[in-house]
């Protein structure tokens, strides 16, 4: 046998249950996109037409879907810049050397995300409550009135920022912290013999020296955010007024609320395509300076 | 490997074994959800000693998942061989096809009469002419509201008209110096605008339900009634989530009046403060002109078409629709009886609470059959927030409430058309 028969023989099995599990399926979905399956059409398969993209253009004229859109950049643009500074923050927080009981604080930071939504959800609700929530009180006492966290339009969404966050930034914490621990310190020492400062150091130092790491979290994290759905499925069910509707919210909808499969497996594509645009424009951004 | 294929063949065998012994036992698959589910493993063994060859199997579904999972289950041919429906599904999956048409029974079981329903209710299961289910316990919205504020603003009963229940709600919000809301509609349920419309006669869907109504005179009227209870404060704009607990609220006396089901009978007993005792009541729906209908809600029994033992599953029907057996299953859920004559004796005629909602029962109106129902309901949700909200006049609301309606209903459009629906 030949050395790239050898090269298929082995790659083989790997490559038929992606292309069984993963490839058939999207090529279905995709197929599925250009018809009007719904209700209907679990009826009768002949109630199926094909509509070629009108399932795109009809999402394209929602504005419901340019609401969920418009919701979704927001979670994206806000939210994903304050879990990567909260992460980077913590991570150098518990590295720095004067930490100590650094064990309790990687542990206390990552113990968010391993816990499940629903639970915190329930937990966060009560925080957030208008009339008897932990957060409320707080500001209270530094004279600012009472805020509708959940029930007011304007405010459902940094809400549910603040929990997405909250939720999630102990997982990049730890990845982030593995990568300050692979930093030479003999940089460091070089840094403060030249009369680098803490901040200086931070921005020369440890910056470049864990770039690639950030720009693997940076890209999860978008995809990730882009994703919105389990926290305004939980906290607000995609409102009040629709203000936390999502895009992959809206596909849910779709296709598992009213089984209109079509438009469901249209609104997957969009997503699909933005997520794509938004992890190679970040692979640009973020390309080492050439030297 | 191969020992282990050995070992997963026993109970294969076993299978087979159990089968050959209980080869006239016929096995119902029965889907149930929520409480009824848990409650009906009790009601079984009477069954199943009167008819020896009929073992039921109840699988429960949760309430929440119910709706996808009968969806699934009637794409992937695996429909169990009756059902509980909640009653505005019914023309859903008698739409698809799915449901057997009961007619033929219900003329041979004279034990099942039509004419001992609520013909509200009764008619929530007929689509197209044909009737898909028969009702197992009814429900509709009405008013809870608490006693002790109702006289402290002077009255003694619930007044039965919209302007004069309004004036009540302002006295109850001006006495309180705005500490206290007149009447909790929570932004997250249709039903209690959705009660309002059907208080008039003109359906909220035209052209045999292919086609939006809503921007009607009687709509619009009964949707800037209920927007005005927000506008003028006497109710707070929020979702269920928001109260958290609505009964503690109740009990604290945030609102006085709680448009909501029978169920909360149980729970508002179960809960409130015993100080509370007898401070609280339950009032029709005061309408337009005096007392008028509400939503004709509950759930139904249904049998599938594919299922192979039709004749059993309806006499699992026929067995529940039973006034003796609903009278049981009344004392075990508090799910209030679809039968008159279940109503006429017994425990649920002494209970001052279910009074109010067999007089409301008398009134109910069915909704349109179409199976984009819930869909459509979900746009009035939204559009009635939308308008609470300020971001739409009452009147373009129901303006664009006809547009989505219309969207939502474009391929039933052309269905009816081509003839292959009713």
């Amino acid at each position: 046998m030949k050395r790239h028969q050898w090269g298929w023989l082995l790659a083989g099995p790997a490559l038929i249950v992606i292309a069984v599990f993963f490839l058939l399926p999207v090529l279905a979905a995709l197929a599925l996109s250009l018809t009007d399956y719904d209700l209907y059409a679990i009826a009768s398969i002949h109630n199926v037409r094909f509509v070629g993209l009108r399932n795109y253009a009809d999402l394209l004229g929602n504005p419901l879907f340019w609401q969920a859109l418009g919701n979704t950049f927001y979670f994206v643009l806000v939210g994903v810049p304050l879990s990567l500074a909260a992460s980077l923050g913590g991570a150098v927080l518990v590295h720095s050397k004067w930490a100590s009981c650094r064990g309790l604080f990687r542990t206390a930071y990552f113990a968010p995300s391993v816990t499940t939504v629903v639970a915190v959800a329930v937990i966060w609700r009560y925080l957030l409550h208008t009339r008897y929530g932990l957060i409320n009180y707080a500001l209270g006492h530094v004279g600012i009135a009472p805020i509708d966290w959940l029930g007011d339009p304007h405010w459902s969404m940094p809400a549910i920022i603040l929990f997405a966050v909250w939720k999630n930034f102990g997982y990049n914490l730890v990845i982030l912290l593995a990568a300050l621990g692979t930093i030479p310190a003999d940089l460091y020492e070089a840094a403060d013999l030249d009369g680098a400062g803490a901040w200086a150091q931070f921005r020369l130092v440890t910056v470049p020296c864990i770039r690639g790491t950030l720009t693997f979290v940076g890209i999860l994290t978008v995809a990730g955010y882009f994703q919105l759905f389990a926290e305004p499925y939980v906290m607000t069910q995609g409102g009040p007024a629709q203000s936390t509707m999502s895009v992959l919210y809206l596909l849910y909808d779709e296709g598992f609320k009213w089984w209109n499969l079509g438009r469901a497996s249209a609104v997957a594509f969009v997503l699909f395509l933005l997520m794509y645009a938004s992890a190679l424009l970040q692979a640009r951004l973020t390309r080492e300076p050439a030297a | 490997m191969r020992r282990r294929c050995a070992f997963a063949a026993v109970p294969l065998l076993l299978g087979l074994i159990g089968c050959g012994a209980h080869r006239d036992v016929v096995e119902l698959r029965f889907w149930a959800m929520g409480r009824e589910s848990e409650v009906l493993a009790s009601l079984m063994p009477a069954f199943e000693r009167e008819h020896p060859g009929i073992h039921v199997r109840v699988e429960q579904l949760p309430w929440t998942a119910a709706h996808a999972k009968l969806l699934t289950a009637v794409a992937g041919d695996s429909t169990p061989d009756l059902c509980q429906l909640g009653n505005t599904w019914v023309a859903e999956l008698a739409d698809l096809g799915a449901l057997r048409p009961l007619d033929a029974y219900l003329k041979v079981d004279t034990a099942i009469a039509a004419a001992d329903y609520f013909q509200g209710i009764w008619d929530t299961n007929r689509v197209g002419g044909t009737q898909y289910g028969v009702p197992w316990y009814v429900d509709t919205r009405l008013l809870f509201y608490r006693k002790d504020i109702l006289a402290a603003a002077g009255y003694t009963s619930v007044p039965t008209d919209w302007a004069s229940f309004k004036t009540l709600l302002h006295k109850i919000r001006a006495q309180s110096q705005g500490t206290r809301y007149g009447i909790l509609l929570p932004l997250n349920e249709y039903e209690p605008m959705l009660s309002l419309a059907l208080q008039s006669t003109t359906p909220v869907l035209k052209e045999n339900g292919t086609r939006g109504n809503f921007s009607n005179p009687d709509f619009i009227a009964a949707f800037t009634y209920y927007i005005s209870l927000f506008y003028e404060d006497l109710a707070p704009p929020v979702t269920n989530s928001q109260i958290s607990n609505v009964w503690d609220e109740f009990g604290r006396g945030y609102f006085a009046f709680y448009v909501t089901g029978p169920w909360n009978i149980g729970e508002f007993r179960r809960r409130l403060p015993p100080a509370l005792n007898g401070q609280w009541g339950t009032a029709p729906l005061p309408g337009p002109h005096g007392l008028d209908a509400s939503i004709a809600g509950g759930a139904s029994l249904a049998v599938f078409k594919n299922s192979a033992h039709p004749r059993e599953a309806w006499a699992l029907v026929d067995y529940l629709s039973r006034p003796a057996v609903q009278e049981r299953f009344y004392a075990l859920t508090g799910d209030l009886p679809a039968r008159r004559s279940v109503w006429a004796s017994g425990s649920v005629k002494d209970d001052p609470l279910t009074g109010a909602f067999r007089d409301q029962l008398e009134r109910a109106r069915p909704v349109p059959p179409v199976a984009e129902w819930e869909q459509i309901m979900t746009e009035l949700r939204l559009m009635a927030e939308h308008v609470v909200r300020h971001e739409y006049t009452p009147a373009e609301g129901a303006l664009e409430l006809d547009r989505r309606a219309d969207r939502m209903l474009a391929k039933r459009r052309a269905l009816v058309l081509a003839g292959q629906l009713p």
